[in-house]
């Protein structure tokens, strides 16, 4: 053989020995996406997602502006007594504003505690969003009118809900998509694996977005995994995943919108992983001191999502001084609204405890409703 | 009348229910091309399609939250576990979503799903089959639990908990499901609610649920013998519960055994005990006892008779109700020491 016949045949054997892996296209980005610069400059794109629109990104902003606004709120409704906690999600707006905005008022959002900004970037009602942390019940809004499942205490038992709808949907004719946020404690969750897998099996329309705030309470992203990002869970279930700068707003907004076409177009679910940061405390009653430094902290204050978005609109012309006033008066005023009414402790009904156990009140329901009406009459009385 | 099995009757109820209702859907481990491992949903997935009933990943946490999913977008999963221990991983999706999601939301969310739990044990299974769980949905506000002791009931009960606008924990007595029995279905029985006197008895009232059942019946005919007519009710639905048949028996004859087949301790049939001493006080003349399994792991198959109350043990009960008026000598304060 001449030297370029066993070159030839040695190249033969490596494409032989390599074909094409379709598990390739489930695996994220190597780095994940980003559009905007720490300073909001339009990076060259290695990658072909769609820029989202103007006009699109004006809205996030606006929504953003409000979301911190009304977050920063909750934390000061905390501190007079209005509210028994607030987890806050300051620096998670890109994250809580792109998840709304990349679905349709139709689909359904499958939110935890931490997610606030995301329901009332859905035009919730902030009172009725904030009713389980004021405690004058669990969950404020209704459900089935919002598209919005409870916010999800018990970490991750939502993946498996947003699987089954978006089947149940689908099961039905309608092209409903279910966005499930979790965060990266979690994705440890075993029904973050359960939730993931029945969707892939079923091709049920999900898009599972992990906000990676690099924390779960106190606890540090390296103790939840050993795997090069989260995203790198997609692939062990046959769910293609992305990963994105979760504090770049346009990133985040054009990997969502893809990742929720991908579902509705009968694919199946998709992960999303957004590289993020939690700017406060788990709660107002933590003290994140305890478990990482202030440096680290300052050096996200860097990578403020907001700051960018405006930066970049300004930059193109698409934001001026007068508007950006406009939407900080409207975020004011928002705010205002939210304190006046959330001002008096709202009226509770002690014998509403027993209304929504079952459909039907059972005997022994009722029967207990009747001591505490007896009771309540006795303290009146005694009151009198 | 046509002789018939429990395991078939459940299976008409779902094979009924799915064809009155469109939004019926079965699924679990194994239900689909098999009919499940005591085909109870055999020819559903052939006679419906496989979108109407079919298999899962193997995952019980899994089954039910997608079931919580799936009835949030107004369908009626009927789901089966396939062991009671195997149900076990789905606690936390039965106990903080399924049972809570109507009050959470005030009411504007349900989720009527029934959750089919085979039980309990006699059937020779080895360890994790034999499970008696129903305390632990039994304590779990938000949910009903039912649990069918007759072929009529294994069909009328489930049909019912179909239609239900609650989540049902549908508790099958595995021991049970191949007895023959003569019955036409389809059939509707009692309400949940409602239990049944299933034998009329003048002397004490056992009172059963489930597996327990057809051993409080033996129990009562092997009665005869020693001259006591007892009474047998069976509870049927554990939630709601039916004090009133209950009471109103156990004031007739005066005396009650409670016979429940899982461990005692923190049980069913200590609330029951409880709720019929506080109800008829003044009309017993013993305490009420109950009969129950043992406070341990259920045993291995060779050693479970020693571990199920049978009649034997239900009979040395009913011979402790103080027929002679003597208190039980086991629970007389000791005497030692008290002369010092």
């Amino acid at each position: 053989m001449t030297t370029t016949q066993v070159q030839r045949a040695a190249a033969g054997r490596r494409r032989a020995a390599t074909p094409p892996d379709p598990a390739h296209a489930l695996l994220p980005s190597p780095e994940p996406v980003r559009m905007l610069d720490e300073r909001g400059t339009r990076l060259p794109t290695a990658h072909d997602y769609p820029e989202p629109s103007v006009e699109a990104l004006v809205r996030m902003y606006r929504r953003m502006v409000i979301g911190r606004r009304f977050d920063v709120q909750a934390t000061a409704l905390t501190k007079q007594g209005r509210l028994a906690v607030y987890p806050s999600s300051r620096g998670q707006e890109a994250c809580q504003v792109g998840a709304v905005l990349a679905v349709r008022d139709t689909d359904w959002v499958f939110p935890t505690y931490r997610d606030s900004v995301a329901l009332v970037s859905r035009d919730i009602d902030p009172v009725e969003v904030l009713t389980l942390l004021r405690g004058d019940w669990h969950c404020g809004y209704d459900p089935t009118t919002v598209h919005t499942a409870p916010q999800c205490t018990p970490l991750a038992t939502q993946c498996v809900h947003a699987a089954g709808l978006a089947y149940g949907e689908a099961h039905q004719g309608r092209d409903t998509v279910a966005m499930a946020l979790i965060g990266d404690g979690a994705t440890s969750e075993g029904d973050f694996h359960e939730g993931m897998n029945f969707a892939a099996v079923f091709k049920a329309p999900v898009v599972y977005f992990v906000q990676n705030n690099r924390y779960a309470i106190s606890v540090p992203l390296s103790r939840q995994t050993a795997a090069p990002s989260l995203a790198y869970k997609g692939i062990g279930y046959g769910v293609p995943a992305e990963q994105v700068d979760g504090n770049d707003p346009m990133a985040v907004l054009a990997v969502l919108t893809r990742a929720v076409e991908h579902a509705r177009a009968g694919r199946g679910p998709y992960l999303v992983e957004a590289h993020t940061y939690r700017m406060e405390p788990h709660t107002n009653a933590d003290d994140a001191t305890r478990y990482r430094d202030a440096a680290e902290v300052d050096a996200w204050r860097d990578r403020d999502p907001i700051a960018r978005l405006e930066a970049y609109l300004r930059a193109t012309g698409a934001l001026d001084d007068a508007t950006v006033a406009e939407v900080s008066a409207e975020a004011e005023a928002y705010a205002a609204d939210l304190r006046t009414r959330m001002h008096d402790a709202p009226a509770v009904d002690p014998l509403s405890l027993f209304d929504h156990v079952y459909a039907e009140p059972t005997p022994q329901l009722r029967e207990q409703r009747e001591q505490v009406r007896a009771e309540l009459d006795a303290d009146e009385e005694g009151d009198a | 009348m046509a002789a018939t099995t429990m395991a078939k009757a459940l299976n008409a109820a779902l094979a009924d229910a799915m064809s009155a209702d469109d939004r019926v859907v079965v699924f679990g481990e194994d239900v689909g091309q098999l009919g499940g491992v005591f085909r109870i949903t055999d020819g559903l997935q052939a006679r419906f399609g496989d979108r109407r009933c079919f298999d899962t990943p193997l995952a019980e946490a899994g089954i039910v939250g997608f079931a919580v999913g799936m009835a949030m977008s107004g369908l009626r999963p009927v789901v089966e576990m396939q062991f009671d221990a195997f149900a076990y991983p789905a606690f936390e999706q039965i106990a903080s979503h399924v049972a809570k999601l109507r009050n959470r939301t005030r009411g504007a969310l349900s989720v009527p799903i029934v959750i089919r739990v085979p039980y309990a044990g006699g059937i020779g299974g080895v360890e994790h089959h034999c499970d008696s769980s129903e305390a632990y949905y039994a304590h779990t506000p938000g949910l009903k639990v039912v649990t069918p002791a007759t072929v009529v009931d294994a069909y009328s009960l489930l049909r019912e908990a179909i239609e239900d606008p609650d989540p049902v924990v549908f508790m099958e007595p595995k021991k049970l499901y191949f007895a023959g029995a003569e019955a036409s279905l389809p059939v509707r029985a009692e309400p949940f609610g409602r239990a049944v006197v299933r034998r009329s008895g003048r002397d004490a009232t056992l009172v059963a649920y489930g597996p327990s059942v057809p051993v409080a019946l033996a129990a009562a005919e092997a009665a005869r013998d020693e001259g006591w007519d007892l009474e047998v009710v069976d509870c049927r639905t554990l939630v709601p519960f039916d004090d009133e048949t209950i009471a109103a028996s156990v004031r007739r004859t005066g005396r009650c055994v409670v016979i429940q087949e899982a461990q005692g301790f923190a049980g069913v049939g200590a609330e029951i005990a409880w709720r019929i001493q506080e109800r008829c006080f003044h009309a017993l003349h013993a305490p009420v006892l109950r009969v129950s399994g043992l406070d341990i792991p259920y045993p291995a198959p060779m050693l479970e008779h020693t571990h199920l109350p049978g009649v034997d043990r239900v009979l040395d009960a009913v011979a402790r109700l103080q027929w002679d008026d003597q208190p039980d000598p086991r629970w007389l304060p000791s005497l030692e020491g008290s002369a010092a």
